[in-house]
């Protein structure tokens, strides 16, 4: 991250750090036009310019799908590794444990994450590795044209008429019971909400599990999906205005003590939620899954930060690791001594 | 069942006044987890501790308790550390397998077994030693489970007595093997001198089989390969590591940690300068690699072939995008259940060349416990080097078993971190491209996140040498040529074969690996039993270097010996060779899960000579 420092005040097209829009941006997308995954780039974008964060201090990852081409469109000045189908989580936590000053930041899809990556999905969780973890969340495979992925709706239906005829996963609920430190669910197609989250999820240390529903414009845009636009529009249910407040801005925010919830994070800033319900805290796993069923049940989604432990071990904490990365170490730090050596063998005679 | 694949053999039986001193093999053969790893041990060791060259290998089941085990301590004046499979002294401790123990010992063998076992009257032409050690085991504990615990003790005392192994290098060895435990040492030391006095009073010598002191192991060490391998990684300077258990591999990650845990702390802070994570599958752990790699660090996993075949995928990604990660996989028999503890060669052609599209990977392929050691800091700078995976083929019988060696020498050279982009060379080769052959080795310069270098976008196979994305053909194909280019390269850098060269034309031989030692053996019977001398090149690693086609020249004929079923090191050979150097080559392999031994290839080289 960044190094936290006031900033002078910005000429205009620069961000604190005096870098301009452009640095933010890669390069262009061959993803369809109208994709969902489009306007979550380009709120990455956004989030990471707004907040200054150095690109040269970004990893970006992904496994292998339509989500997963997404790295090459933002931050085209950070090192990215498109990996393999579904391995994302793998290839990041040697990365982000081998350079713990990196910010590592994660785009896989419903496909990559729910089928052929769960697994590693799943100890991702629950290791609360340091990385921002995006689910492009479309329904169905898009890459290979359509088929089924598993976070499609029971009863939604293929282009070509297939029913989809078994439960959904829901990463989140899953992400809240593995053990991620923050978790949140928002909409490709609302820039507002979906821009608060990831500013909170870069000032967050630990796993921030977002799944941004992101209608396929291509093979889940129809009637009968429950990820299109139009479906989504209608069952979406926003969990809260989320403010977010920066550690290096100062705290000046509009908020009414009797509606909202504030989670400090662990840098100390501090994410404000409006409470859709009287006795709902981000804070309190029983609440985040109960709402996550209840809204499920009725066929809605809860979007906002459903779940949030500030002050939760991170992974490369628990690791005890050295302050610099593991990755420069040099010989000296990392080859012992001819005494340790000679101690070993003296140990086998 | 029984371990032995040996059958009963030539007749060799011998006058009982023959003494065989030093060169024989002991085998004790107990139920799995009765606690016999201490006996075995403390007999090895004490007959390495006379100056004896030694050898031990056990042979276990897949199971913790209850399956048949069997140990072997061969002892041999002329230091030959391979295994021999005619067995000359049984100590039959385990009921299910007695009888067949017994029935597969060669003539002239001996025998000491738990008395109720009545084995005497299976054989007439075997010494019977009954040694009743309910018994005695009762005079020193009642405590059942100490009992149970300590009664492996007394055979070694036995043996003391009747091999006239020393009791203060007994004492000696078991108090190395037991530490600080004193009441455990006062307790195995009672169960030690039970054995030795109940020989001395009732039993009186008869087989021919005697341990003299010698001094061929002074100054030696005993340890297994996978500790041998942990030490070469930590000397290498790993700082990554990601694994998951499984035999017999597991030992290896295993010694690391307890070595990095005590040797790689920050002295300062206490802090830890590497990282170990237990992933949650194999695929996972290459994946860690991988990532650990790509950001500079250095990273390695240890494996076994279940493993590998789920590393393929990554392998194949780490090829393409060019990520060092050195990979040991200690090889074992076949997939799933059955003979996970068993020995074998069996993934050198699944490892050349793993992972789906045209890929192929350097291999090294220690023989000994020192190569582990040396070819492990190799493995590190290889893949730095060369910025690709890098395996490194042990098998169990090197990583589990107890083997002598000299102790390691400190490292001299210092560690190779590769090709990394600096201002200097940015400013010679004026522009930044990830893929691009610079300096016509195939190998191009990499910078890593965070270094302050220009950064690029990592992907498999489709980019062009700026690292862009790309479907062009000619973009591909050139990347393919130099990646192939690079394997040249890598023909230049790896460990060169160590050559045996007896005159021109004749029979050679190539091995690799623990094939070695069967080798050495088989030489010697060649040579000194048929008169038949033989040159030898044993590999010590994939590619091959040029030395390898110029010994296949100079030889008529060459058995390529190996621990496998279709010869997939034969394979990997003749897909280099030429014809006249392929119309050259023979096969010789062994593949019943136990390593192979010196007799089996005199055997089979005579058998293919048509003598």
């Amino acid at each position: 991250m960044a190094t936290p420092e006031q900033p002078a005040a910005p000429a205009k097209k620069l961000n604190r750090i005096g870098l301009e829009p452009v640095v933010y941006r890669g390069s262009k997308t061959t993803l369809c036009a109208g994709c969902g995954h489009n306007a979550i780039t380009e709120r990455i974008i956004d989030s990471f310019y707004d907040l200054g964060i150095d690109p040269s201090q970004v990893i970006k990852l992904s496994g292998i799908g339509c989500s997963s081409k997404a790295p090459a469109y933002f931050l085209g000045s950070a090192h990215g590794f498109n990996s393999v189908h579904g391995r994302m989580p793998s290839v990041g936590t040697g990365a982000v444990v081998a350079n713990r000053k990196m910010m590592a930041i994660g785009i896989s899809g419903d496909g990559d994450t729910g089928a052929i990556g769960i697994g590693q999905f799943v100890h991702l969780m629950r290791r609360n590795l340091p990385i921002i973890y995006i689910i492009e969340d479309n329904g169905c495979y898009g890459l290979t044209k359509g088929q089924f992925s598993p976070t499609a709706d029971l009863g939604s239906t293929l282009k070509t008429g297939v029913v989809n005829d078994l439960p959904p996963i829901d990463t989140c609920a899953l992400a809240v019971e593995l053990g991620a430190s923050f978790v949140a669910r928002s909409f490709s197609g609302d820039p507002k909400q979906l821009k608060a989250i990831l500013k909170a999820a870069i000032s967050h240390r630990g796993t921030c599990m977002i799944d941004v529903l992101s209608p396929c414009v291509t093979f889940n845009d129809h009637e009968g999906s429950t990820k299109s636009y139009s479906y989504v529009k209608d069952h979406e249910e926003p969990l809260g205005d989320i403010s977010f407040v920066p550690f290096y801005e100062d705290i000046n925010i509009e908020y009414d003590p009797g509606t909202t919830t504030a989670v400090t994070l662990h840098n100390g800033s501090k994410v404000l939620l409006t409470k859709i319900a009287e006795d709902y805290h981000p804070t309190d796993k029983m609440s985040a899954l109960r709402l996550l069923h209840e809204t499920a049940a009725r066929g809605e989604y809860a979007t906002g930060i459903l779940y949030v432990e500030p002050d939760k071990q991170d992974f490369v904490e628990l690791l005890g690791l050295v302050d610099e990365p593991l990755a420069f170490l040099d010989q000296a730090r990392t080859r012992p001594g001819k005494a340790a050596l000679d101690e070993i063998m003296e140990s086998f005679r | 069942m029984s371990v032995t694949d040996a059958a009963v053999q030539e007749d060799v039986s011998r006058s009982p006044a023959e003494r065989i001193t030093n060169d024989f093999a002991i085998q004790v053969a107990t139920v799995n987890g009765s606690g016999s790893q201490t006996a075995n041990l403390v007999l090895l060791r004490s007959i390495f501790q006379m100056g004896v060259p030694v050898s031990g290998k056990n042979m276990f089941p897949s199971n913790i308790a209850g399956l048949p085990t069997w140990y072997t301590i061969r002892a041999s004046a002329k230091g030959y550390i391979g295994r021999k499979k005619e067995v000359d002294f049984l100590v039959a401790m385990n009921p299910e397998t007695a009888r067949e123990d017994v029935l597969t010992l060669p003539p002239g063998a001996a025998a000491v077994y738990d008395e109720p076992l009545k084995l005497k009257e299976l054989r007439n032409d075997v010494t019977f030693y009954p040694v009743p050690f309910d018994k005695l085991i009762s005079a020193i504990t009642h405590d059942a489970k100490l009992r149970r615990l300590v009664r492996n003790m007394i055979y070694d005392g036995v043996l003391a007595r009747l091999l006239s192994i020393d009791m203060g290098q007994m004492e000696k060895a078991l108090r190395k093997q037991l530490g600080k435990k004193e009441k455990a040492v006062v307790l195995n030391m009672g169960a030690l001198k039970a054995g030795y006095d109940f020989a001395e009073a009732n039993l009186t010598k008869q087989d021919p089989f005697v341990v003299e002191p010698m001094n061929k192991t002074t100054g030696m060490i005993l340890i297994e390969g996978n500790a041998a391998a942990a030490i070469g990684c930590m000397m290498a300077g790993v700082t990554f590591v990601g694994w998951y258990p499984i035999t017999p591999s597991s030992s290896l990650c295993e010694s690391l940690i307890d070595y990095l845990k005590k040797y790689r702390r920050d002295p300062e802070t206490g802090k830890a300068t590497y990282a170990v994570i237990q992933a949650e599958d194999e695929i996972a752990a290459l994946g860690m690699v991988i990532g650990a790699g790509w950001m500079g660090a250095r990273a390695m996993t240890s494996t076994a072939g279940p493993g590998i075949s789920l590393m393929s995928e990554f392998t194949g990604l780490g090829y393409y995008a060019e990520v060092p990660a050195v990979i040991f996989d200690v090889q074992r028999v076949g997939p799933s259940t059955g003979l996970p503890t068993r020995t074998a060669q069996q993934d050198v052609l699944s490892t050349a060349v793993l992972s789906h599209g045209d890929t192929k990977h350097p291999l090294l392929l220690p023989a000994s416990v020192a190569e582990c050691y040396s070819m492990a800091m190799d493995a590190f700078d290889l893949a730095e080097r060369l910025q690709s995976p890098v395996f490194v083929l042990s098998d169990l019988d090197l990583g589990m078993n107890t083997w002598m060696a000299h102790p390691f020498d400190y490292p001299t050279k210092p560690h190779d971190r590769g090709k990394r982009l600096d201002e200097e060379t940015l400013k010679r080769v004026g522009e930044f491209a990830r893929y691009r052959d610079v300096d016509g080795d195939g190998i191009p310069y990499r910078t890593v996140p965070g270094d302050g270098m220009p950064a690029y976008f990592t992907r498999g196979s489709g980019h062009n040498e700026k690292a862009q994305y790309s479907e062009r053909a000619d973009d591909y194909a050139n990347n393919l040529d130099r990646l192939a280019k690079k394997f040249e390269t890598a023909r230049t850098l790896v460990p060169r074969p160590e050559i045996e060269q007896h005159g021109r034309g004749g029979i050679g031989l190539i091995a690799y690996g623990t094939t070695h030692w069967a080798i050495v053996e088989a030489r010697d019977q060649l040579k000194f039993e048929e008169g038949l001398e033989t040159s030898y090149l044993r590999l010590r690693a994939y590619p091959f270097t040029t030395e390898v086609g110029e010994f296949i020249e100079s030889c008529d004929r060459i058995y390529v010996v190996e621990q496998n079923r279709d010869g997939q090191m034969l394979s990997l050979l003749k897909m280099e060779c030429t014809l006249e150097q392929f119309s050259k080559l023979r096969s010789i392999r062994h593949y019943v899960g136990l390593p192979i031994d010196g007799r089996s290839v005199t055997t089979d080289v005579l058998k293919q000579e048509g003598r």
